[in-house]
């Protein structure tokens, strides 16, 4: 089973994020789960939604108490929300921002060495794109391309065909966009330098 | 039929059952073949206005909607003396669920029968003033606000008479009830402002708003006429003495009733889409106490110290008379 | 069609497919997702020939709706907590007058304090309005339940609430297999009214009954909902020859070692403890279980799914020789214990069963797995009384993980 936590803002589509995932996962083949963290927040307010894959169908209604992998769509939310409490070991972390991974390590107390930390500036690729401030797609593109959970197609495939036209494209272009962006990112890491900007393990 | 008044001037009544006049121009009742949609029998107080009231609205809105109607009723005097199981007073389908709700029930028959493809079938909702005026008035105003194909139609008794006399916020300043009672400094229901059902309906420019008594039934009879012609939320509001709650007598509902109307008390009205479009003017006026005096409710102000209250009696319907030109010196 | 849909959606989507003619409702945390959806639907004509009618009050949605049923359209509506406590005298009256309107209650606390999160003291403070009850304890169950409760309540002449578990069910998203248009159609017979305002056949509805009938009024109504049980199980039959799966039974078994549910399980035995929960809590039982099982730990799961008919027989059926009766309970009987666990011990009146009641997820609170297995683990060790109250904070407590409390933000 793969637990993931996503953090944002009320307004940045979290809960959408939640269930984009949740269908992305399901295209590629999961049992899939999306719990939103349901609250009366408003926008702007801290938001945290949860999703689950697995192979057999998923029965627990628990909130992800010790997620996987944990995505922040705001980087103001590094210190104030603990985003990395629970985190498995492990783990995988990935940060809309326009900082380093280490500065995010270092901001919000990352202290797991194994914990695999990627930044992406998620935000100006959707703000290019999309011209509103819901980084879901980009940052489940990120999610894609670190990992074999979810693949590219599928994110681009759920955006689309739960907002038909302008806005599902744009949002496929941002996932473009963000996926080639980690991927190169991660190229690059085998050389050394790249590895520090964008994604470090803490060792 | 118009609403021209037939100069019948016999003395005392403008309820002529009509067999004087052309075929066409008869009222329902003046028919032997008459709806008699609430049937004999029922358990109504002798004198009840509402009872006769009720009779020939729904007996004119039934001919109307070529026998096509049904009916949701609140809770109070006229469901209770009409439905007491096993037996109905009501011809026509009719259904009573609570007392606040009178209003809603209608809009959901309204709603179903248009999802039915039913838009023959009409719809009355009808209650007293507490189910309208108190209790049932959020459901009244969603009604209107929506504009659902419903006519209302509101007895006002001016009390909780089903319950034994209480007060209603329909009940006028200075009345005795049996929760105002006479004695204290002011004596009797509170001396507010009131709260007109009739401005509130007009205030949502709902088609078509109407007073009525049953001192004139031609003109009720056509005023739910015009009603029935007009789809929409439709409001008709009809002044009902109510003997036991107002003290009065069982022969004296009719004139109890043409003196609130020659006073100046009770204004008859209509309007359309919150203009008014037209006023009954005052016949031949009355001072308030011919009014007041004959209502043991307000037998206290005409002891020493009711002279305030009745001054303000007195105001009120000069301020009736001057808003609605009811003596029609500006016309 | 296997898909990810949110709860809400899937609730909206098949109530549409059950073609009501009149859908009426007043918005409320956590409803709105479901009347959103079919006031959209009806725009849309997704859903022909059905009025939406937006009002202004919980109190006027069910008054519309007993007007719309009364006329003779089959009839839907949803609320949640204080919105069901407005519309209470609307309820009961609604049952009164035998008319088979469908309610979704999206499970929520009840204030004061005002809270918006999940239990199940809204419905269970209804419990004696005549109305059944259903309760889904997931989002398939949710969406397949208002098939049969429409099917039920026609039949019988009574409304019907299918209660889901307010956020926790209505705003997940889950894997969902939604009864098609055409399948509902073969399934559900078309709305024909006991009784219907009709003007071909005036008839009267909602007389005064005095003292002397009154009693035998109630009394055929008692007897009506003894009729119930024995109708919902035959369209839970029904529902699963006609879709493959299982939905809205009496009481819900669970197979002692997959822990999924099936009809066929076998009854408790003596040495079982036996978990009992409502709603979507037997998810999380089902996943706290499992590792239990796994260490050959003999714990039993029975999920209550008709509250309302409370389905005794068939609850003491399941139990079978189980002495230890653990009740997971989401409202609570102010100075007595959990409402489920009240009924409970009602159907159990007379046994051996020694029933232990644990109130837990009030106003939201999350029911975590670990606070189960160490409940249960308890009972075996005999260290559970009648009454506990789960992750009770009483001084000192530590704060919980992130995501384990709403509080915590």
């Amino acid at each position: 089973m793969r637990q993931v936590r996503i953090h944002g803002r009320g307004g940045q589509g979290v809960v959408t994020a939640a269930e984009m995932l949740a269908r992305a996962g399901f295209l590629a083949g999961h049992e899939a789960q999306a719990i939103p963290s349901f609250g009366s927040e408003r926008t702007g307010a801290p938001v945290v939604a949860y999703c689950r894959f697995a192979d057999a169908p998923l029965r627990t209604r628990e909130p992800v108490l010790h997620p996987d992998v944990v995505l922040v769509q705001d980087p103001t939310l590094l210190g104030p929300a603990q985003p990395f409490s629970g985190l498995a070991t492990h783990g995988l972390v990935i940060v809309n921002t326009n900082a380093d991974a280490p500065t995010v390590r270092a901001e919000a107390g990352v202290d797991d060495a194994n914990a695999t930390v990627i930044t992406i500036p998620a935000m100006s690729i959707t703000m290019t794109h999309l011209g509103k401030p819901k980084p879901a797609a980009a940052m489940l593109a990120a999610y894609a391309a670190a990992t074999d959970d979810i693949t590219l197609d599928a994110v681009k495939q759920v955006f689309r065909d739960r907002f038909p036209g302008r806005v599902g494209e744009a949002n496929a272009l941002a996932a473009d966009e963000a996926f080639a962006y980690v991927r190169a990112e991660l190229a690059g890491s085998g050389g050394g330098g790249g590895l520090a900007a964008a994604a470090t393990r803490g060792d | 039929m118009t609403t021209v008044h037939i100069p019948f001037l016999q003395t005392g009544t403008l309820a002529v059952g009509g067999r004087l006049l052309g075929e066409d121009d008869r009222s329902v009742q003046s028919h032997a073949d008459r709806p008699s949609s609430l049937t004999k029998g029922h358990r109504a107080c002798q004198g009840c206005a509402e009872a006769l009231a009720a009779r020939w609205v729904m007996d004119t809105a039934v001919e109307a909607a070529d026998e096509k109607l049904i009916v949701a009723n609140a809770t109070g005097c006229l469901e209770v003396f009409s439905t007491l199981y096993p037996e109905s007073a009501w011809k026509p389908p009719w259904i009573h669920s609570l007392f606040a709700n009178a209003a809603a029930v209608a809009t959901g028959i309204a709603a179903s029968l248009h999802a039915q493809g039913r838009d023959d079938i009409r719809v009355l909702a009808q209650g007293g003033d507490g189910g309208t005026v108190d209790i049932g008035l959020a459901a009244v105003s969603g009604m209107f606000e929506r504009n659902d194909d419903v006519l209302y139609v509101c007895y006002d008794n001016q009390g909780y008479m089903n319950t034994g006399v209480q007060r209603s916020s329909a009940t006028p300043a200075s009345a005795r009830t049996a929760t105002t009672p006479a004695v204290g400094r002011q004596p009797g229901a509170p001396q507010g402002q009131g709260k007109s059902m009739p401005k509130i309906a007009m205030a949502h420019e709902i088609p078509y708003v109407a007073t009525a008594t049953v001192a004139d039934l031609r003109d009720l009879e056509a005023k739910v006429r015009t009603a029935m012609s007009i789809h929409g939320a439709r409001y008709l509001h009809v002044l009902v003495p109510c003997p036991l709650g107002w003290g009065a007598s069982s022969a004296e509902s009719i004139k109890l009733s043409r003196a609130a109307v020659q006073s100046g008390i009770f204004p008859v009205i209509e309007a359309r889409a919150g203009e008014l479009t037209d006023v009954q003017p005052i016949r031949q006026r009355m001072d308030v106490e011919e009014y007041l005096r004959p209502q043991a409710r307000f037998a206290h102000l005409f002891k020493p110290g009711g002279e305030d209250a009745l001054e303000r009696w007195r105001a009120m319907a000069d301020a009736n008379i001057r808003r609605y030109d009811l003596m029609g010196e500006r016309s | 069609m296997r898909e990810v849909l949110e709860g809400s959606q899937a609730v909206a989507r098949t109530v549409a497919r059950c073609r009501p003619g009149v859908v009426c409702a007043y918005p409320i945390s956590p409803q709105t997702h479901i009347v959103e959806a079919l006031s959209v639907m009806a725009r849309t004509g997704e859903l022909a020939d059905c009025e939406y009618v937006n009002v202004e009050s919980e109190f006027s949605a069910m008054s519309v709706s007993i007007g719309s049923s009364a006329a003779g359209s089959r009839t839907y509506t949803a609320t949640a907590s204080q919105g069901l406590l407005y519309m209470t005298e609307a309820v009961f009256n609604a049952a009164g007058m035998g008319l088979p309107i469908v309610m979704t209650v999206a499970n929520r606390a009840i204030g004061a304090p005002i809270n918006i999160w999940n239990d199940q003291s809204d419905a269970l403070a209804l419990r004696d309005s005549g109305w059944l009850q259903l309760y889904a304890a997931d989002n398939q169950e949710a969406a397949d339940l208002h098939v049969i409760a429409f099917a039920v309540a026609e039949e019988l002449g009574m409304p019907a609430m299918v209660c889901m578990d307010g956020f926790v069910l209505t705003h997940a998203s889950d894997v969902v297999e939604l009864a098609e248009a055409d399948e509902i159609d073969a399934f559900l017979p078309p709305y024909r009214p006991q009784q219907v305002l009709d003007v071909e056949h005036p008839t009267t509805i909602g007389t005064m009954a005095g003292p002397e009938s009154f009693t035998e009024t109630k009394y055929l109504q008692h007897l009506r909902f003894l009729d119930a049980t024995e109708v919902i199980e035959r369209w839970s039959l029904k529902f699963r020859e006609a879709f493959g799966r299982e939905a809205g039974c009496l009481v819900s078994r669970y197979d002692p070692d997959t822990l999924e549910r099936d009809h066929a399980a076998p009854p408790a035995a003596a040495e079982d403890i036996a978990v009992i929960g409502m709603g979507s809590v037997i998810g999380t039982l089902q996943a706290a279980l499992a590792p239990m099982q796994a260490e050959g730990d003999h714990v039993r799961l029975i999920g209550i799914q008709s509250f309302r008919p409370f389905p005794e027989k068939a609850l003491r059926e399941a139990l079978g020789d189980c002495r230890d009766v653990l009740v997971i309970d989401r409202a609570l009987e102010l100075g007595a214990g959990g409402v489920l666990t009240g009924n409970v011990g009602r159907a159990l009146a007379g046994t051996r069963s020694r029933i232990h009641s644990v109130i837990a997820g009030l106003g939201g609170r999350p029911i975590l797995e670990a606070s189960l297995r160490d409940v249960i683990r308890r009972t075996r060790a005999g260290d559970v009384g009648r009454l506990e109250f789960l992750d009770l904070k009483e001084g000192g407590v530590p704060v919980p993980p992130v995501g384990a409390t709403e509080v915590a933000r």
